[in-house]
């Protein structure tokens, strides 16, 4: 399943937001979203999910999801979003009841995601008990349990400290590697986005378009061994980015 | 900052820190309990105290242990915590119901707010000759008051708690499909429990409150009559034992109260 979307524009009462936003998410394939703040890249992958709605365009499927897909769109949020009051099983057996799995089927499926995220001795650990990284580990098995044909990433990177980051970072890559799982990322960290994306999406600020679209096509396995390479497309999306970035700091919120 | 001082002296950088994290002490309540009431009786004994203004401790354990005797305990504490239960749990029922209703539905919010907003701050008491006219001088008109009572502080607090539900689990659980039913069971729910639990904790004393001031019209039994036929016999270590009754009651339902917030909300920090 692909996912397009298509000519999407979307406006607050008489703020316009995003304007014209058209591009196409391929099968396989992360795409990263970035932009300076209040470009408006949350709301797009909002829009994504069908958690809101555009003013105008729509996102459309191409093709069906796989049939075995019980959450085809799925989100991974960047305050982790847990039921504190469940422990991680429970956490995840959530998503999983209201498609009727329940006992040893549910058990199964844990078991398998939490071994996937490596986190198969936190089972019974309630949300409190676990660090950020932890905590972020547990919304991706939770995620992975319902077999997305589209994980939805909003900065899952972003409310965790930086080494923590960095191992989150190499298990989203090494995940990919094993899963070449579909994903679209919102981040504002540029080098998030030259080390995971296959494409990155370049946003302007208010009201958001596109900039550029830029292509990486250095396989997500070897770029840590290119460190040079990537350096030079994170400065270009740098330059690409910078005044427009200025920009926005100095935006006056008039809302 | 230029050092002028050829000779530097040594000083430790004093502590600023701490306070302002009172912690919950066992031992500090018995201990000021007793010397209060050891206080008191000999107080009484020494007379400082006259027994007509207030009788010793001593006095009021005999007026109860003479109750208990006569087995008019039974009969007082029963009535009362009949019209109690009953009318704290149908009081507490129905105000679960309208306060999910307002914190879920706009059309219902819109009609239940501001009608609590409008009779929650009337005095019951002052409904009760009203309710006596509507159900008879009764058991009823002393639960339609308990029941009352309970129902507007139990709307207000389920329809905060529900407000104050994280709406980032609300958004996850759509994101994950999840039906209505179960976002309002698996998340709202439990959410709002927190405080649903506190707002038992106010609607329980307001029971008590009033549970005793129906009890003050035209009741045989239950402790408030006991405690106004107590006050017009001026007997007043009778009395002092009815108020101390009350307050043990009161007591262990906050006991109560307190268990169960710590077996459904270990959860929490």
């Amino acid at each position: 399943m692909d996912l397009h979307l298509k000519q999407i524009s979307h406006a607050y009462d008489d703020v316009n937001v995003l304007e014209n936003i058209d591009f196409h998410i391929e099968r396989g394939q992360i795409v990263c979203l970035i932009g300076p703040s209040g470009c408006g890249k949350s709301t797009l992958l909002r829009f994504i999910g069908g958690l809101e709605q555009p003013t105008s365009g729509a996102v459309m499927q191409i093709g069906s999801p796989p049939t075995d897909s019980l959450n085809p769109l799925t989100y991974i949020f960047q305050d982790f979003a847990l039921l504190p009051w469940r422990s991680v099983r429970g956490n995840i057996s959530l998503v999983l009841e209201d498609h009727g799995i329940k006992g040893a089927a549910a058990k199964a499926i844990i078991d398998d995601v939490l071994l996937r995220t490596k986190l198969q001795d936190f089972g019974d650990a309630l949300p409190k008990q676990l660090s950020g990284g932890m905590k972020q580990r547990v919304a991706i098995a939770r995620a992975l349990a319902v077999k997305p044909a589209c994980l939805l990433m909003d900065e899952p990177l972003s409310a965790l400290d930086s080494q923590t980051r960095e191992l989150l970072m190499d298990d989203l890559i090494d995940l990919w590697v094993k899963e070449r799982y579909t994903a679209c990322y919102v981040t504002h960290n540029l080098n998030e986005a030259v080390r995971l994306g296959h494409k990155v999406v370049v946003m302007s600020r208010r009201p958001g378009k596109i900039r550029e679209i830029v292509s990486i096509d250095i396989p997500l396995e070897e770029r840590q061994k290119n460190p040079a390479k990537l350096q030079e497309y994170q400065e270009y999306l740098w330059n690409l980015m910078r005044d427009e970035a200025r920009a926005a700091d100095q935006e006056l919120n008039n809302a | 900052m230029p050092d002028n001082n050829s000779k530097k002296t040594e000083s430790i950088v004093p502590y600023r820190g701490g306070g302002f994290a009172p912690r919950p002490q066992r031992i500090v309540a018995p201990v000021l309990f007793i010397a209060l009431i050891a206080f008191w009786e000999t107080g009484s004994r020494m007379g400082w105290i006259s027994p007509i203004v207030l009788p010793a401790p001593s006095e009021a354990f005999n007026a109860f242990k003479e109750l208990f005797v006569s087995g008019q305990l039974g009969l007082h504490l029963s009535a009362s915590l009949q019209r109690l239960v009953i009318g704290w749990v149908c009081g507490t029922i129905l105000g679960l119901a309208f306060g999910f209703a307002a914190g879920l539905f706009t059309m219902a919010r819109g009609g239940i707010v501001p009608f609590v907003a409008a009779i929650f701050p009337i005095p019951k008491i002052a409904l009760l000759p009203l309710f006596i006219i509507w159900f008879g001088i009764g058991e009823e008109s002393k639960i339609a008051t308990i029941l009352f009572g309970t129902f507007f502080p139990t709307v207000i607090a389920v329809y905060g708690g529900v407000d104050n539900v994280d709406r980032c689990l609300i958004r996850m659980g759509q994101s994950f499909n999840l039906s209505w039913w179960s976002i309002v069971r698996k998340i709202i729910l439990p959410g709002a429990l927190p405080a649903i639990l506190s707002g038992f904790r106010i609607s329980v004393s307001i029971a008590i409150i009033l549970l005793v001031a129906a009890e003050m019209i035209g009741a045989e039994y239950g402790i408030g009559a006991y405690v106004l036929l107590a006050g017009n016999l001026m007997a007043m270590d009778q009395l002092v034992a009815g108020v101390a009754m009350l307050s043990c009651l009161g007591l262990s339902l906050s006991w109560v109260i307190g268990r169960a917030e710590k077996y459904f909300l270990n959860w929490r920090l």
